[in-house]
């Protein structure tokens, strides 16, 4: 009985040790903030990496995405409601929900189990002990310009997404329900409110950060040769992956 | 002048350090010798702070690295270079890349004139004319020359290598030797030089440290780690399997 209660509190202390960790590192992330211009090759390096090189995913997961909704808000219309909303009905899903969270969980997927690799690689070959003895801080060389460009690239992914989810989500309605454009789109424009298109561009932003911020907290504690690296890798797509859902539920509490 | 006193780090429930007390002279070159996994990495890995002593602390030219802002640390450490045991030459980037970070970091050198630095130093280890390779295309000796090039590109006031020799063929060890003593008497870098090399050590050393179990077992000249009766320096020096050092590490 002692022993499960000491495997309570230990757990319960290396959870907070741990989220007091990501805070620290954070905020003095944050405070290189000021030094982005100096920084800017290697902020634009990984907005290029981040965002650019995971387009073709994301734009692939989006058009797929967009036409499954398609098809599932069509099969729950049937009967009850005209497929004339049915536009509606699919964008809406896609802007508030399936853009960002699929978009972020691509990226937690790619973006923070490479970034957790890389620096991960980089902590056990003594590469980040390198950068410390040049009197270089790896938080400002390597964490910022990771963290910065997942706040700004995945909102920017998430804007592609919505775009190919709703002409994959048009194809489908077109392909199976014979809609025309101006039907689909039209419903699309008649029940467009520019907060659903912000409140998943918020979503991304959060969902972003948090991606990139993951895979910089357990790269740099990464522990142990190649086997630590494989561990690193995993746990940051798990954890990612965790709190972008956690997130994506007390988002949608406090912005509807 | 580095100063280190009363030094003691430990991992969990193993000791590695206690109360090391080491006085480093200006252009000196001081060897540090042990086995494998009696600390040697982690003392230099202290004096930078790359790791935090438990106790007792390392005072470079009168300042304790340990209390220092980041700001301060990071002035102190642009006066060191340290060469990695691995290397630890930054993959994604080549050897010039790499060479060229703490000039492009720390001054406003331009990009000719940090070029013409670059191919200064690679001329200076024996490497001209590799500064598009990648560290993936080099040879363990190479990259050892690539990250010493690295290490002196600020020209410090001093240098730590960490097993500069380990791994490389007799001849390599010999020119990195060389290499070593040059850039002491060419740039009158202060050096700390840990390894197991015995023959680096005839040829490098003003002085010589033995760490075991944690502490300091002997300090003096080549000639005297050669003469000494101690008989675990004895055993070390001369590689006796029989004798008061187990082939197995000791617990402690």
């Amino acid at each position: 009985m002692i022993k499960f209660i000491e495997s309570i509190g230990y757990r319960t202390l290396s959870f907070f040790q741990e989220a007091g960790a990501v805070f620290i590192m954070v905020w003095r992330v944050f405070k290189y903030l000021s030094e982005v211009w100096r920084n800017r090759s290697l902020v634009f390096q990984q907005m290029l990496e981040i965002g650019v090189r995971s387009l073709p995913l994301v734009i692939f997961v989006g058009v797929f995405a967009g036409a499954v909704a398609s098809v599932q808000t069509a099969y729950q219309l049937e009967g009850y409601i005209s497929f004339n909303y049915l536009g509606a009905a699919t964008s809406i899903a896609i802007f508030i929900e399936l853009g960002p969270v699929l978009t972020a969980l691509v990226a937690a997927g790619r973006v923070s189990a490479s970034i957790a690799a890389e620096i991960g690689t980089m902590k056990v070959t003594e590469q980040i002990d390198a950068l410390e003895a040049l009197a270089i801080d790896p938080l400002r060389y390597l964490a910022m310009p990771r963290i910065l460009s997942g706040f700004i690239m995945v909102p920017i992914l998430t804007i592609f997404a919505d775009f190919v989810g709703l002409l994959g989500a048009y194809f489908v309605a077109y392909l199976n329900l014979g809609l025309s454009p101006e039907i689909f789109f039209g419903s699309v424009k008649e029940f467009f409110t520019i907060m659903n298109v912000m409140s998943g561009l918020i979503k991304a932003f959060v969902f972003g950060g948090v991606t990139a911020i993951i895979g910089c907290h357990v790269g740099f504690g990464t522990e142990g040769g190649a086997e630590g690296v494989g561990k690193s890798t995993i746990r940051a797509f798990v954890l990612s992956s965790a709190l972008i859902l956690l997130n994506d539920y007390l988002l949608s509490v406090l912005l509807f | 002048m580095i100063e280190i006193v009363n030094l003691k780090k430990s991992f969990d429930e193993k000791i590695v350090l206690r109360n090391v007390n080491l006085k480093v002279y200006d252009g000196e070159k001081l060897v540090i010798i042990g086995r494998s996994g009696c600390g040697k990495s982690v003392l230099l890995k202290n004096i930078l702070n790359l790791m935090q002593p438990d106790r007792g602390y390392i005072l470079v030219d009168q300042v304790p690295i340990k209390k220092v802002s980041q700001r301060d640390l990071f002035y102190l450490r642009k006066q060191f270079g340290f060469l990695f045991q691995g290397s630890a030459l930054f993959d994604s980037m080549t050897v010039a890349e790499n060479i060229a970070l703490p000039l492009v970091e720390h001054t406003d050198l331009s990009p000719k004139e940090i070029k013409i630095q670059v191919a200064e130093k690679l001329e200076m280890v024996g490497l001209p004319g590799i500064e598009n390779l990648k560290p993936s295309e080099l040879s363990g000796g190479m990259k050892k020359r690539v990250a010493l090039a690295r290490a002196i590109i600020m020209n410090p006031k001093y240098v730590l290598y960490d097993e500069p020799t380990t791994g490389l063929d007799p001849i390599m060890a010999a020119n990195i030797d060389h290499l070593i003593n040059e850039l002491n008497d060419r740039l009158n870098v202060t050096s700390i030089i840990v390894t197991h090399d015995m023959q680096s050590v005839s040829r490098i050393a003003d002085r010589v440290v033995m760490l075991h179990m944690g502490m300091i077992m002997f300090e003096g000249s080549v000639e005297e780690l050669h003469t000494t009766d101690n008989p675990i320096v004895y055993q070390f020096v001369h590689a006796k399997m029989d004798g008061p050092i187990q082939p197995k590490p000791l617990k402690y």
